[in-house]
């Protein structure tokens, strides 16, 4: 879809502000914002841009710097702590060959960390995109990496 | 009726562990055994035991299956939907094969969550079949909006989110607030650490946050509400998007509901991974698309909310107890609870506890019912060490308090909060100081920056904090935290900064000589903090096979192939912890420095 196209989903008011920048990012490959992005977006909504860059900057999923095809988020709270969280962060580390908010040379991933999922039951928790991934093992994370490797 | 119903839970975290591949081995074995005709699969929400998942319940006779796989479909369908014998493997205690015979489930009260894991939330139909929409009905037609809002008041409900406020009072003051258009909100910004009970319920009973928020918007006067979701909850969105469509499809959201004049829909906006915009002036400035930064109150929502026009917000467990009020009526659900928290509290437990998972009981229980009794108590072998209660905005009861009744003046006195209602189990593997640390790291973060008192405290404490942890604390610190702790909460702006101390200060209060061995000592007693352990080899287990001398980076861990037990010298040991992880034999164990093993 066209950025034109995709902008006519949603209204003229600063209200869709988020749910635009959303959309925005998600149409670009490398799930971040343009400088453009910014631009049409305050255009659509009536805002100044720095208002919009106010915004953007503020919230933490939104990115100004180009990121992987998938986003790695690992669970950093208390429960996915106790949980055994950080052996599962060098593992997705040592896998992906980056630090936590370093994508691979591939562009397929970018490693985060992120607060708590609710998904504290099958702690240690991380999220691919949108799938909610837990009960986290050395095992479970290499063959969840393979499977979006190879794009399933 | 077709003769065997399968509730699978199609929850967040049964999703995770393979939910949806249960369910569709299940569907096969149905089929190949040419059983579709009598066997009636429903996708439910979250059933409450979330690391036995994915669970599995059977109808008619309530048989509780728990960490079904794949490939068990097969068993289940031959033994059991056959002939008739349930398959004990995968119960979750041999004998008691129904929920109501396990004490997990028994001592439970299920109001809020009621329709949680009973009945399929992407289906409107099924929750209409269980009285769905029924309260509303009966408030739009047969009550006045007054009359709502003192059958609330009535009730004594108060805001499931943390602060307690009584509902009714608020939709009292929202009504009286100022002109039209007026506005209904539900909070569903669930950032809590180990809070999971909103996202339970927006995935498991959408439409009953949906009603709640319809008669909600009855009473105040209002037409146009919003869910305000953060985007780490994506199921949550798609099943509350689904469940908005199917009620307009029906008139139950709208114009004119009910024929009668009332009208009221509601819109779904998404937050971005900022946990201070659940707080309400910043939920607000999100959704009018700003920064979410709080402001200064008063002027409160109720007189000045969303686009400056009188605002309710409620939280969404708040929302979903409302229908029951009106169904049930207040004096029904007063009955439950103590005498200023009536009814009942959902919890998320988590931590180290046998029963992970979601649990509602009634107010005024005790901390021990509910953590050792309905939670299992912590696994064997270890300790129950304390309880940290209402994330990082509450605070760690020691265990010797578990008699505390848990409601929320009870809660407050002794230091923690109701909060949202997740629940923390530490066991005596937990160091406080750490946790403590741990949260103040979360706050930290999470601070908008906007006050002074909560951005630079945050981190002066944490600063201080991770000074003890490394073992650099000084005498004078503990004092210091008390003091910032202290400044923070009277000057914050907003909740997150008035709160983010409590952590800290209920440690200090109840586990002051675990700080005081940091400091002084040197010395991790719970044997967590890297710098303040030693490592040990255990004589008898030790097989002398060379691991940790080649793990060792300094060359502390010392000895010789089969050459009888390795040593650690701890001149030499820097702490990394690369032998213990490496010994297969679990022959090397981390002591308290300075302390005896």
């Amino acid at each position: 879809m066209t950025k034109d196209k995709l902008l006519e989903r949603y209204p003229r008011s600063p209200e869709a502000l988020l749910a635009l920048l959303h959309a925005l990012q998600g149409a670009n490959p490398g799930q971040y914002l343009l400088p453009e992005d910014l631009a049409l977006a305050a255009a659509h909504v009536g805002l100044p841009l720095s208002k919009v860059h106010d915004a953007v900057t503020f919230y933490s999923m939104f990115s100004l710097k180009p990121r992987g095809r998938h986003i790695v988020r690992l669970c950093s709270s208390p429960n996915c702590h106790l949980a055994g969280a950080w052996s599962a962060l060098e593992e997705l580390k040592r896998h992906l060959g980056v630090e936590v908010g370093g994508t691979t040379p591939d562009g397929l991933f970018t490693l985060e960390l992120t607060s708590c999922l609710g998904a504290c039951g099958v702690a240690p928790v991380m999220m691919v995109d949108d799938d909610v991934v837990g009960n986290l093992t050395p095992e479970k994370i290499a063959a969840t990496l393979a499977r979006y490797r190879e794009g399933r | 009726m077709r003769r065997i119903q399968v509730l699978v839970c199609s929850g967040t975290a049964c999703q995770s562990s393979g939910g949806e591949r249960v369910k569709r081995a299940l569907v096969e074995a149905v089929a190949d055994r040419d059983l579709l005709e009598e066997v009636q699969f429903v996708d439910t929400g979250c059933m409450g035991p979330c690391e036995l998942g994915p669970v599995v319940l059977v109808y008619p006779e309530g048989t509780f299956y728990v960490k079904v796989r794949p490939e068990d479909a097969s068993e289940i369908v031959e033994e059991h939907f056959l002939k008739g014998r349930p398959v004990r493997r995968l119960l979750w205690t041999e004998g008691a094969p129904a929920p109501r015979e396990i004490p997990f489930f028994a001592r439970q009260k299920k109001i809020v969550l009621r329709n949680c894991g009973a009945i399929d939330p992407e289906r409107i139909e099924e929750y209409i079949a269980v009285g769905g929409y029924e309260a509303l009905g009966r408030a739009v037609t047969a009550m006045t909006p007054e009359e709502v809002i003192a059958q609330v008041k009535r009730s004594g409900l108060r805001g499931r989110g943390g602060a307690g406020f009584p509902t009714g009072t608020k939709w009292e003051l929202v009504r009286g607030g100022g002109s039209p258009p007026r506005y209904v909100v539900c909070n569903a910004d669930e950032g809590d650490p180990g809070a999971f009970m909103d996202r339970a319920i927006l995935e498991g009973d959408p439409h009953a946050v949906l009603e709640g928020m319809a008669i909600a918007a009855y009473a105040v006067g209002a037409s146009q509400g919003y869910v305000y979701v953060r985007a780490e909850y994506p199921l949550a969105i798609r099943r509350l998007e689904t469940a908005l469509g199917q009620a307009r499809k029906l008139g139950l959201l709208g114009g004119n509901l009910f024929d009668t004049p009332f009208s009221f829909d509601v819109e779904v906006r998404i937050g971005a991974g900022a946990f201070v915009c659940g707080e309400e002036t910043a939920l607000i400035a999100s959704i009018e698309g700003r920064r979410g930064e709080p402001r200064p109150r008063p002027p409160y929502p109720a007189t000045c909310g969303l686009w400056g026009r009188p605002t309710l917000i409620n939280n969404v467990e708040t929302f979903a107890n409302v229908r029951h009020i009106v169904l049930d009526g207040p004096e029904a659900f007063a009955a439950v609870g103590t005498e200023r928290s009536r009814g009942t509290k959902v919890f998320a437990l988590a931590g180290n506890v046998r029963n992970t998972g979601l649990v509602e009981v009634p107010m005024g229980i005790s901390l021990r019912e509910l953590v050792v009794e309905i939670g299992g108590g912590v696994p064997a072998g270890r300790e129950l060490k304390a309880v940290q209660i209402g994330g990082p905005s509450g605070g760690c009861l020691p265990a010797s308090l578990l008699d505390v009744p848990v409601d929320y003046d009870s809660l407050t006195q002794h230091g923690a909060i109701m909060g949202s209602g997740g629940v923390i189990v530490l066991d005596d593997s937990s160091c406080m100081v750490n946790m403590a640390r741990f949260f103040l790291e979360f706050t930290a973060d999470e601070s908008c920056g906007k006050c002074t008192p909560c951005r630079v405290g945050t981190q002066m404490m944490l600063g201080i904090l991770e000074r003890i942890v490394r073992g650099a604390g000084r005498p004078e610190d503990l004092v210091r935290l008390e003091e910032i702790g202290d400044t923070m909460k009277r000057a914050s702006l907003c909740g997150l900064g008035q709160t983010a101390a409590n952590p800290v200060l209920s440690t200090l209060r109840y586990f002051r000589d675990e700080y005081e061995a940091h400091i002084r000592d040197g010395s991790c007693p719970a044997g967590v903090c890297p710098n303040l352990v030693r490592y040990e080899v255990v004589s008898e287990a030790c097989r002398a096979c060379d691991a940790c001398r080649r793990a060792c980076p300094t060359g502390a861990a010392q000895g010789a192939p089969r050459a009888g037990p390795y040593r650690i010298v701890d001149e030499l040991c820097i702490r990394c912890g690369a032998c213990f992880d490496t010994c297969p034999f679990e022959a090397i164990r981390k002591l308290p420095r300075g302390g005896k093993g």
